[in-house]
């Protein structure tokens, strides 16, 4: 019999210390013989803290939203006293959900201790590693990786097996495998959580790299605001050497490898191949001209191979089940499973993992529950600032890379924000041209000038500035900073107007011509009135007013002064009688 | 409080005294690559990235000013400036947006009576815009220390704030 309380970054936030500490305390002061254990997120975030509670059968009960009160009606339930934990239990359609998923990448999260190895152990890991180092030579360990289909999951979606053989066929005894955990996109946390859920998946991945291309080191560049997944890291590295699993001469054979962790210091353009070299030898970030490709000169001009950590905690699964296994999974063009990040405005946001050619609407609807508070969709962002907003009536896009492409998104990392009716578009693609703005490293003249010009033009319009033709000079900037810029981070900077601006026009047209933002999102376009049939002249929107903006003595009809109205909404707050409008 | 001095986590006297880095700097200063780590060592040490320490870490590196220089501004995490004793790390992040991160931006605006990378007059807080902290499940988020607090509203962001500065004058 064990507890097990989800302890990923989500988890915390929730109060997961709180309870796992509360468990321990009520387990000791009631005598039961029941280890409280850690485990990462499984996935549900919407639901923590999640508390697991595994009988001696190996029958696991789920209990969501765990309170302290909870967490004591839980142990009573256990001690065999009369309880109210049913309450607490999972929901059967969130267990649903949970089922419905194919989990490769995933697998693990959520149900094995992260900081415990025998647990990884015990879920046949490090099996891969062994089957390769003793039965495969790299290249079948290459060929299986090309029959699996795997592409890379950080956003290029390039075929793996292609990088792979690239490094292995460079000349040159010193080689590097890296993993690309600097998950920059806004919206996504698949690699966090897989990082903080099960870090020997990463471990094990990369061993198999460099297995196969000849890598005798191995970096992992995370991201400085994942502290915790870079001590679980950590802490998996140190077990796996401690277990001879990292080291030299491994499983009896000459295969020598050991992994190192440098903390990324926040810059969005390091997710790109060069630059993230760059940033590994202690510079700027700044991406180069390709080629050479790092598989040919990549770290300290050695070849390198770099995965991003979805990549690589699908390759165990690959190499103990087979490559046929995975392929068979997905769609012509895109094969095996994507864990997409579900966010926003969705009934219930947090990690799924599906195969390949599944739905947006199955995602949305299905596995999120639908929108949040039942309003109506309105679109979907996939991709993050690369990709671009889906509108809800082509919900029935498959998940394929090609035919995300298609729609003018990208498949991207997986970050999937949902958007409803209060969610303006013209100032969705003003917020990703401000992210991508500030993060362009300045390189390339078309993506530092032209996202600041394309911002302004975005800025303008939300101001209620816009002018004729302004619709036209995006599209233009946009192919032109598509063209002049040499990283993706240019090229696709675009994809959010340009997607916003086809699939919405409409929205733009109305901030444009009619000054008006029917998601009231774009606040200098808002006019605020009130109605004096439901005025009662109570003078408390008057009083909160801070631009003293509002007119009208007591118990008569009050009005707003425009000119002076700074549009923060207080009034409407203030109004008991529903009296103020906004339009 | 006169001479910009933050007390607490990542203290500074003035003038500042460049040997506490001297650990980090025999440990890194021959090893290719460092610069970076460490920025990120003085930073926790000192709490931001003053001139006299960047060019002290130029010449014992034996890198240019204007590199290291270069790289500090590069990357978003390294400050020059100095913050106050709580660094609020508010989320900006695509999900955040959606779910009213500008709202709890103004109450914490409203509550601090500072912009942006300035410290309050009591030298408690500083808050900082970022990009997104990856705990999207728990929009609109902030980060301070280590502890991410979710699902903020105007009030209960402003609520923490209190909390702590509460808790601060206690001591």
């Amino acid at each position: 019999m064990k507890i097990t309380v989800g302890r990923g970054s989500c988890g915390i936030a929730a109060g997961a210390n709180e309870i796992l500490a509360l468990l321990e305390q009520y387990v000791q002061g009631m005598g039961l013989a029941c280890p409280v254990l850690t485990t990462g997120c499984i996935g549900m975030c919407c639901l923590e803290p999640i508390v697991n509670v595994t009988d001696g059968k190996g029958n696991t009960a789920i209990y969501t939203g765990v309170t302290p009160e909870a967490a004591q009606e839980i142990l009573k339930d256990l001690a065999g006293q009369e309880s109210r934990a049913e309450q607490y239990k999972i929901l059967s359609v969130d267990l649903e959900n949970l089922n419905a998923q194919t989990r490769i990448a995933l697998k693990n999260c959520g149900w094995i201790d992260p900081e415990n190895i025998e647990e990884y152990i015990e879920k046949q890991g490090y099996e891969a590693i062994k089957k390769c180092v003793a039965e495969m030579t790299p290249g079948q360990v290459i060929e299986e990786l090309k029959a699996s289909g795997l592409a890379g999951r950080g956003g290029a979606g390039f075929p793996t097996w292609f990088k792979w053989q690239a490094a292995r066929s460079s000349q040159g005894t010193e080689k590097y495998v890296i993993c690309n955990a600097d998950e920059g996109d806004p919206g996504a946390f698949m690699d966090r959580a897989i990082i903080e859920g099960d870090p020997h998946a990463i471990i094990e991945g990369m061993m198999i790299a460099a297995y196969a291309i000849g890598a005798r080191q191995g970096i992992v560049y995370v991201r400085a605001e994942y502290p915790l997944a870079i001590l679980r890291l950590e802490k998996a590295l140190a077990q796996a050497r401690e277990y001879q699993i990292l080291g030299k001469n491994l499983f009896g054979s000459s295969f020598s490898l050991d992994i190192q962790i440098k903390a990324g210091a926040g810059a969005f353009v390091c997710g790109e191949e060069t630059a993230l070299i760059a940033s590994l030898q202690g510079e700027r970030g700044m991406p180069r001209l390709k080629p050479p490709f790092p598989a040919q000169e990549g770290l300290w001009q050695k070849p390198s191979n770099i995965n991003n950590v979805e990549t690589f905690a699908n390759v165990p699964w690959i190499i103990r089940n087979g490559g046929s296994a995975f392929s068979c999974m997905g769609t012509e063009h895109s094969k095996g499973t994507k864990v997409f990040a579900l966010t926003g405005k969705v009934a219930r946001g947090g990690l799924v993992e599906i195969p390949m050619g599944e739905t947006i609407h199955k995602i949305v609807y299905g596995m999120g529950g639908g929108i949040k508070g039942g309003s109506q969709c309105k679109a979907v962002q996939v991709g993050g600032p690369s990709g671009g907003c889906i509108p809800a009536d082509l919900f029935d896009t498959p998940i394929d890379y090609h035919a995300l492409s298609a729609t003018g998104a990208i498949m991207g990392s997986g970050g999937m924000v949902v958007m409803d009716q209060d969610s303006c578009m013209v100032d969705m693609a003003r917020y990703f041209l401000d992210f991508t703005c500030k993060e362009s490293c300045g390189k390339c003249t078309h993506c530092r000038i032209g996202t600041r010009r394309m911002l302004e033009i975005l800025e303008r319009i939300c101001d209620g500035h816009g002018s004729e033709g302004d619709i036209e000079l995006l599209e233009g900037l946009s192919e032109q900073i598509r063209a002049g810029s040499l990283c993706a981070l240019g090229q696709t900077a675009p994809n959010p107007v340009l997607t916003t601006i086809r699939y919405f026009r409409g929205e733009y047209q109305a901030h444009i011509n009619c000054k008006k933002c029917a998601a009231h999102q774009c606040k200098p376009l808002l006019i605020y009135r009130i109605i004096p049939e439901k005025c009662v002249g109570c003078t408390l929107c008057a009083k909160k007013c801070p631009a003293d903006a509002i007119a009208g003595d007591h118990k008569r009809v009050h009005t707003v002064v425009d000119d002076k109205c700074v549009k923060c909404g207080k009034c409407v707050e203030a109004c008991r009688f529903g009296a103020v409008e906004v339009e | 409080m006169g001479c910009g001095c933050v007390e607490g986590r990542g203290i500074l006297k003035s003038p500042i005294d460049l040997s506490l880095l001297d650990p980090t700097l025999k440990k890194y200063a021959e090893v290719p690559g460092s610069l970076i780590l460490v920025l990120q060592k003085s930073q926790e040490l000192y709490g931001y990235l003053p001139n006299d320490l960047l060019l002290y870490i130029a010449r014992r590196m034996n890198i240019k000013l204007t590199k290291v220089f270069g790289v500090v501004t590069f990357y978003t995490q390294f400050r020059t400036t100095p913050v106050g004793k709580h660094l609020i790390l508010l989320c900006q992040g695509t999900a955040c947006h959606v779910n009213g991160s500008s709202e709890v931006e103004a109450s914490i605006r409203e509550y601090t009576g500072v912009n942006e990378g300035e410290i309050t007059p009591n030298g408690l807080f500083t808050y900082s815009n970022v990009a997104c902290l990856g705990c999207c499940s728990l929009a609109p988020a902030m980060m301070i220390g280590d502890k991410t607090y979710g699902n903020l509203t105007k009030e209960s962001a402003a609520r923490v704030l209190k909390e702590i500065e509460q808790k601060e004058l206690a001591e």
